[in-house]
């Protein structure tokens, strides 16, 4: 019996192209500002136009200052970068959510704009020039990152020349302790399974611990499948998914909302599906997880060892073999990303951070993942929360995840960052150290001036 | 576009595992609205770091194939690291294994990426490094990779050989052929129609 995968896939190919590949329907197109001016070039220069416009949505999050979003941007390439998007956007008639105070005031990190307005759907296929695509897959659809050529051929022909995917079913089960989160959940799952364990498949996350999670902490996990190899990761729909698009801007109103769901439910997986492999994890073994190396599976729970034959990681972070993360002092804390810069993400280190502060050497950003995020945020008063702390509130962007903005490491300054890769320069310097965990940890971090286990903390609260 | 049946040059061997997108094509380069200029920043960061890395070292200059070992090419979807190496460049990679957003990328750009086992791929970096003058031959059709006297058995998933082979690999104008099935395939979708 089928997989949502298989259910998904099968409603989109339109056929088998000679090549051997199947040519996919694509229900989504997202697109930012520096995969895809390249894209546009190639198709006027073919006489090419978009086929789709109204299933293609554009906004401008990688190179976005999150000081102020005022234009002209100071930096000029990044100006540039944004103008080449709204003239391409202008030319071929598609919905961009601007940056500017005067613009459409929803933009935003796409993989956090997409779902937040409702453009994400179960059982579209989404596809972005960007790797964190995988994200959507959180409401059940089949999402995954392209590469600029392929930008162009979904502007050109809203299709795709794919290869199919086996499916790893990956259940986790069981209850998180106080202190362990959705992103202590897949780095957990990229240490045991690899971060090239995915080559080849879609993860489909299920089991108790999964089902119990918030649609926003389904993202965080489908975010970071690609760090394990896993072009997709998704999540089966449920009443939460349905219950958190109902109303949102782009979603099905009215009569045809009950049929969307209808045809929603149809998708999920069967119970009896054949998976190409199942693994198991135990969610109550889970502890908080840092990453100490330079690619995201190098991690420990944070009373544990480094255990480590990668001498090179090891040089480039400063540890050593048998060291434990915690009392790693740290220079930068940065809450944001696609991955955990939401709403809830946001709530969660504020309720931490209430009536602490930032240690004095420790420079912390908090980065809503949206504009919206950060109106409701403020609406909740979480901004005065995290300022009051000593952390600076900014404006939506990607911000640090990647540095393509004034937000940088410098030299090798250590970030407590709540973002997805912990690659050598990752955070715009060469030298600069990434220590992945959760928002809470970083919040723990910050305020500690070094990595620390947030659970004795969070007893120094109860006690 | 024509086919590609034989890539033939000399070649640079680069050790290492995970070397992800951001190493090959730092972020910072990623600022500009067309690809031009990429080749002088592949692996800027990693060569700076270290002046004996093999794309430093002269012997390897002009070199058309790139040996490399696992996971080549993860981590972001920038399609900057296979322009900045094909610009450079590298028409074909062998290597133990490959992210498939970054071998998807360069398959599209006519860089075929073949996958062969550890130890062959051992043979081959070795035999480069003690002869970086030798010329290497990989073989499309056979999947065969030849450096003097070195014979590995390489592979290139089925599908995407073939679309090299008879000049398939940029797939734009298959996908604009018969379009009535694009749409006809789009109409049957519940949320096209609007439900």
């Amino acid at each position: 019996m089928p997989t949502l995968f298989e259910k998904v896939w099968n409603a989109h190919a339109v056929r088998t192209l000679p090549s051997g590949q199947t040519q996919l329907f694509v229900g989504l197109h997202l697109v930012h500002e520096v995969t895809s001016p390249q894209a546009f070039d190639m198709l006027r220069q073919h006489g090419w136009t978009v086929a789709y416009p109204q299933r293609t949505f554009a906004t401008v999050d990688h190179i976005v200052p999150t000081s102020s979003q005022k234009r002209p941007f100071i930096d000029l390439t990044a100006e540039e970068m944004t103008t080449a998007l709204e003239r391409n956007c202008r030319q071929y008639g598609i919905q961009l959510f601007a940056p500017g105070d005067d613009a459409t005031g929803q933009q935003g990190i796409v993989h956090v704009i997409g779902p937040e307005l409702g453009l994400t759907q179960p059982g579209m296929t989404i596809a972005c020039g960007d790797s964190h695509t995988s994200t959507h897959g959180a409401l059940g659809a089949i999402a995954f990152g392209i590469g600029t050529s392929q930008v162009r051929d979904v502007l050109a022909s809203q299709t795709l020349a794919m290869d199919p995917l086996k499916v790893r079913r990956i259940e986790v089960n069981g209850t998180l302790k106080p202190g362990v989160y959705a992103k202590d959940v897949i780095l957990t799952i990229i240490r045991r399974l690899g971060v090239n364990g995915g080559v080849g498949y879609a993860y489909e996350y299920g089991g108790s611990t999964i089902d119990n999670m918030s649609i926003d902490e389904r993202m965080t996990i489908c975010n970071m499948s690609i760090e394990g190899g896993a072009r997709v990761g998704y999540v089966n729909p449920d009443e939460k998914t349905f219950a958190f698009l109902k109303g949102r801007k782009y979603a099905p109103q009215g009569d045809a909302w009950d049929r969307a769901v209808a045809w929603w439910k149809s998708l999920a997986s069967d119970p009896d599906a054949t998976y190409d492999d199942h693994v198991v994890i135990n969610a109550e073994e889970i502890e908080p997880t840092v990453t100490w190396g330079i690619n995201p599976s190098q991690s420990v729970g944070v009373s544990e060892p480094i255990s480590t034959k990668d001498q090179e990681a090891l040089t480039y972070m400063g540890f050593t073999d048998g060291q434990k993360v915690a009392g790693t002092k740290i220079d930068v804390a940065f809450i944001g990303s696609c991955t955990n810069g939401r709403l809830s993400d946001l709530e969660e280190a504020a309720r931490f951070v209430k009536g602490r502060h930032v240690a004095p050497h420790v420079k912390a950003l908090v980065v809503p993942g949206s504009q919206e995020v950060r109106r409701q945020a403020e609406a909740k008063g979480l901004d005065k929360i995290f300022t009051a702390a000593g952390f600076e509130w900014r404006g939506a962007g990607c911000s640090m995840c990647l540095a393509m903005n004034p937000d940088k490491l410098v030299g090798n300054q250590i970030s407590a960052s709540s973002s997805n890769r912990n690659f050598k320069g990752r955070q715009g310097s060469p030298t600069g150290r990434t220590m992945l965990m959760s928002p809470v940890m970083v919040a723990a971090a910050a305020i500690a001036g070094e990595v620390t286990d947030v659970r004795l903390m969070l007893e120094e609260v109860t006690a | 576009m024509a086919p590609i049946t034989v890539v033939t040059g000399r070649a640079l061997p680069l050790r290492g595992n995970e070397l992800d997108t951001d190493r090959i094509m730092p972020a910072r380069f990623l600022k500009a609205v067309t690809f031009d200029g990429l080749e002088k920043h592949v692996f800027e960061d990693d060569r700076k770091d270290n002046p004996s890395h093999p794309f430093n070292n002269a012997a390897y200059q002009g070199a058309s194939l790139l040996v490399v070992n696992e996971n080549f090419g993860c981590g972001s979807s920038r399609e900057h690291a296979p322009q900045g190496l094909l610009r450079w460049g590298i028409k074909a990679i062998v290597g133990e294994s490959f992210s498939e957003i970054f071998r998807g990328n360069s398959s599209v750009l006519g860089v075929p990426c073949f996958t062969a086992a550890k130890a062959d791929i051992e043979k081959l970096q070795a035999h480069i490094e003690q002869h970086p003058d030798v010329v290497v031959t990989a073989d499309l059709s056979t999947g065969r990779i030849t450096a003097g006297d070195v014979t590995v058995q390489g592979a290139l998933p089925a599908g995407v050989r073939d679309a090299f082979l008879t000049d398939k690999w940029n797939p734009t104008a298959m996908l604009l052929a018969d379009y009535d099935d694009v749409k006809a395939t789009a109409a049957r979708l519940p949320y096209v129609a609007g439900f």
